[in-house]
């Protein structure tokens, strides 16, 4: 076992560096002057002479990468052109909108997808199960700023029952806050619904077909319970994996999303530094969310140890 | 077609009459089971001889109605079981509930792969206490407490600690015992073993078999033991119905079968035996016998008997229809032409 | 002429028939734009502004007063047109890539830690990136898109590769010494045509989501240039007075990327049972 989680970390590893070279790489090529990059048009002659030793700039490009990594291992990701402030600050001021929108919408696509996912495997090929695919390959079908458009439509300006745009007031009470993710979180939740549908269904219907299942219905036992005791547990941990995978989309998805609603998170700040110009923050959040990426996947990767008795020590 | 036979003294446990099953495919329907007639009497055991592809399996499926539903098969003919409570039941015609409520209580079943027949995420004492609990209405305690028992009954060792083991930590000998401890649970009057033995080394087959004929000769239940194997038919069996693409071909007692077979499939099987390829009185031949050709395919069978293709002894007739399945004594039966039906005289 | 057997099968299938069917008007309507659509679209007409649909203007007219109708029909050219060139340049990237890192098993870890590398990142915020950096023109988004996908398809082929290298026919061949590049191309790539065509099928409707997304967000295609998603852009703040000049180029864009979706997941629904009966 421990074999096993040692391969698992090496290969982590050696995807977060290759990621760490693609994103150095993407931001030189787009930022050509790496000095204005760190510093923005103010700076000083001292700031200037600082950078370059901190950042090796007058040595060979490989070589700027290591002083770059250093930094960034320290925590320092650079400074917003446009914020006038460190990248990692406005990062984690942003981060929880992003945040809170990702859980939420997870915890939304779970619970409409799985339950329809297993309902499609059992009543396969019947009208149940081509409805459910259906809807399930329409929510993949739907583009989420027309779809987040729609609902604000709907939702916010006919009915009124939650807020057009925005995160809540300055200061906003919790209760507030996470009342004005619902509908995005919604937005997320319906249309990754789908893919959650489609893998329940496919982990399940596998299940179905073993063996054991066969002799648990051979022992009499109620279709329920073959169903939910035998199969699901089997089925589980796949479906798992696939709800970590979708954290990680979340955060993609919010990039659209937040624009729509009008959240001060992290996608947000994403696309506006692109269209400001704001490389350094760019570059951190590239870093940063592929970084958190790379980690649910060890993470879940952990977790089958934990979950499948056979993989025990 | 005559299906009457000798009459037993007691009343038999099952008596399944020309069962069908078949399957719609995009190539056409398959009919794995054509027309199957025969008896299991208590305490007796009756084994299901064929090859691959013959329909033993379909059989044991559809008698338990295991089919999977998106199979959509279509079933014909009847299957009456005697239950405990002396009441005779139509298998084929029961209610998805009342069918339930025999499953893994009074008919039971054993399959073919011990390695992938267990749950591999749930313990052992569990699998069986499930089947205790929902057939018995014991509690979750006596419940692990006859799953012990029946650990200890096919001669697990260190039952009380397997208890709370998983199948991945037990042999594959040990977790078919399991199959039969889970099997025997809830004392069934009728065992279906599909190829209980086929996926096990020849030492772990002597083992099982010694055990379950140990179990029925305990508790006096039926088995319909489904093989290819004919050593094993010959040990362990009362009574053969031999099939051949989804018909009986021949059915008999064990001992009448292997001494004097009707069937040339019969005559053709034993004589793959290699201690049995020659006559009575003459030298051994040098080479092994195997029955020529193959087994025609389903979709396109042959015109008159099923078996005439690879038939050293067939005539023009056998082309022309399929034999019916005639008495050629009062305990056999067998569907070839070359075999002449016997006159029973029917019981005044 | 028999036609092949899968394509007799597929015409059982009436679902994927109605997706082919939608498809190929979808495709006609956009190919033939101006035959098909007469008013122009670039037309604006300030006194026709938001118009609800009607017998003159059959979607109705956006902000500018532009015929909706002729602003899909057209845009059609420009989505689709991205769409297949991502396809097709992800296919071509993706197999290569695939083939190599599936063949040569030295090459094979290297290659996927770049794939997995590139997977890490969500698709749209790498497609931002790689857009401002190339700049917001239609190539360069399909250059961005192409590079976002490359990964997906690669890795299908690599995983497709890998089985049918280990048929004992590919084992015969090359110990009859024949050159590693003919086997790919003569004995590999062939077994490989069907899931990259499945796959082609996906990217092609992933691709038509990403552009609209991009369009909208304002950092893909340039906004003059109307593609479905830079229409919705450009009207959204309409939305609450005139929902039709959103509502119509977001029904474009699911109806043929569920097309696209049906039509692949038909087709793999097909190949996957005779991939299994011959592998």
């Amino acid at each position: 076992m421990y074999r096993y989680l040692a391969s698992r970390l090496a290969g982590m590893l050696a995807v977060l560096a290759i990621v760490a070279v693609i994103v150095f790489v993407l931001t030189r090529a787009a930022s050509g002057d790496p000095i204005s990059v760190l510093l923005g048009d103010q700076a000083t002659a001292e700031d200037i002479a600082r950078v370059q030793k901190d950042y090796g700039l007058d040595k060979p490009l490989p070589v700027q990468f290591g002083y770059w990594v250093r930094e960034v291992l320290q925590g320092n990701l650079g400074q917003s052109i446009f914020l006038q402030r460190p990248v990692t600050q406005a990062l984690w001021e942003r981060a929880e909108p992003t945040t809170f929108l990702a859980l939420m919408a997870v915890a939304i696509a779970a619970v409409i997808g799985i339950p329809c996912g297993i309902v499609s495997a059992v009543y396969r090929g019947r009208p149940v199960d081509q409805l459910f695919t259906g809807v399930a390959m329409l929510g993949a079908s739907i583009p989420s700023f027309w779809f987040g458009i729609v609902l604000i439509q709907m939702f916010s300006v006919s009915l009124g029952w939650f807020p057009v745009s925005g995160y809540g007031a300055p200061g906003a009470p919790l209760a507030e806050r996470l009342h004005s993710l619902i509908l995005p979180a919604a937005v997320l939740g319906i249309l990754n619904s789908a893919l959650i549908i489609r893998f329940t269904r496919a982990s399940m219907l596998d299940v179905l077909g073993e063996d054991y299942v066969r002799t648990a219905r051979s022992k009499g036992l109620p279709e329920s319970t073959v169903v939910l005791k035998h199969a699901l547990r089997n089925a589980l941990v796949p479906i798992v994996t696939v709800l970590g995978l979708t954290v990680a989309l979340m955060i993609g998805g919010a990039v659209v999303t937040e624009t729509v609603f009008g959240l001060p998170g992290v996608g947000n700040l994403v696309v506006s530094a692109v269209l400001r110009r704001d490389y350094p923050v760019i570059q951190g959040a590239l870093l940063v969310v592929a970084a958190i990426y790379v980690l649910i996947n060890f993470s879940i990767d952990l977790l089958y140890v934990a979950v499948d008795p056979r993989v025990k020590l | 077609m005559s299906t009457s036979l000798q009459a037993s003294a007691e009343q038999p446990r099952l008596v399944v009459r020309n069962l069908s099953t078949s399957f719609p495919t995009e190539d056409g329907l398959v009919r794995s089971v054509a027309d199957v007639s025969f008896m299991i009497h208590p305490g007796k055991t009756t084994a299901l001889v064929g090859e691959s592809g013959s329909g033993k399996s379909v059989t044991s499926l559809t008698l338990m109605r295991l089919l999977a539903k998106t199979a959509n098969a279509r079933v014909s003919g009847e299957a009456h079981f005697v239950t405990r409570e002396g009441r005779t039941v139509d298998l084929l015609a029961l209610s998805d509930r009342e069918m339930r409520s025999l499953r893994g209580n009074q008919l039971a079943m054993i399959f073919q792969e011990p390695m992938t027949s267990l749950n591999p995420v749930i313990t052992i004492g569990e699998q069986i206490a499930e089947s205790v609990r929902l057939h018995k209405g014991l509690d979750h305690g006596a419940a692990l407490a006859q799953a012990k028992r029946m650990l200890d009954l096919v001669e697990i060792p260190a039952s009380a600690q397997r208890l709370h083991e998983y199948p991945h930590q037990l042999s594959g000998g040990m977790r078919q015992r399991v199959m039969i401890a889970l099997a025997m649970a809830c004392d069934p009057t009728l065992l279906i073993a599909d190829e209980p033995t086929t996926a096990l080394d020849v030492t772990i087959q002597a083992q099982i078999l010694v055990l379950m004929r140990r179990l029925q000769a305990e508790t006096g239940m039926s088995i319909l033991f489904i093989t290819h194997n004919l050593g094993v038919v010959a040990h362990h069996a009362n009574d053969v119905v031999v099939l051949y693409a989804g018909r009986v071909v021949e059915h008999a007692p064990v001992r009448p079968l292997f001494g004097a077979p009707e069937h040339p499939y019969t005559q053709g099987l034993l004589a793959c035996l290699p201690g049995k390829a020659h006559a009575a009185g003459q030298p051994r031949p040098k080479r092994l016998f195997a029955i020529r050709g193959q087994v025609s395919s389903p979709l396109s069978p042959p015109p008159g008997c099923a078996f005439e293709p690879r038939c050293d002894q067939a005539q023009s007739l056998c082309t022309q229809a399929m034999p019916a399945l005639v008495d050629t004594s009062a305990s056999r039966q067998a569907r070839c032409v070359r075999v002449p039906a016997a006159v029973i005289a029917k019981a005044a | 002429m028999q036609l092949p057997r899968i394509v007799r099968q597929l015409m059982h299938r009436r679902i994927v028939m109605l997706s082919a069917v939608v498809l190929i008007v979808i495709t006609v309507l956009a190919l033939g734009a101006p035959w098909f659509a007469s008013a122009d679209p670039n037309d604006t007409a300030v006194l026709d502004r938001l118009k609800a649909p009607s017998s003159a203007h059959l979607l109705g007219t956006d902000e500018l007063g532009r015929d909706m109708y002729a602003r899909i029909v057209h845009g059609a050219r420009y989505s689709l047109a991205i769409a297949a060139l991502t396809a097709l340049g992800s296919m071509l990237a993706g197999t290569v890539l695939g083939l190599v890192a599936g063949f040569f098993r030295r090459l094979d870890a290297p290659l996927m830690r770049i794939v997995d590398a590139m997977m890490a990142f969500p698709d749209i915020l790498l497609a931002i990136a790689l857009v401002a950096i190339l700049g917001p023109t239609l190539l360069n988004v399909v250059l961005a898109l192409v590079l976002v996908y490359t990964p997906r398809v690669a890795r299908v082929v690599r995983a497709s590769t890998l089985v049918v290298r280990e048929l004992l026919f590919v084992e015969a061949v090359r110990a009859l010494g024949v050159r590693t590049s003919r086997i790919l191309w003569r004995h590999i790539l062939p077994n490989l045509l069907s899931p990259i065509m499945v796959q082609a099928s996906f990217i092609f409707a992933y691709a038509i989501l990403a552009e609209a997304g991009l369009s909208f967000l304002g950092v893909g295609v340039p906004p003059e240039i109307p593609t479905w998603g830079t229409m919705v852009a450009g009207s959204q703040q309409y939305a609450d007075k005139a929902f039709w000049v959103v509502l119509f180029p977001g029904l474009a864009i699911i109806f043929t990327a569920l097309s696209l979706q049906l039509l692949g997941d038909g087709v793999r629904d097909l190949l996957d049972p005779k991939l299994k009966k011959t592998l």
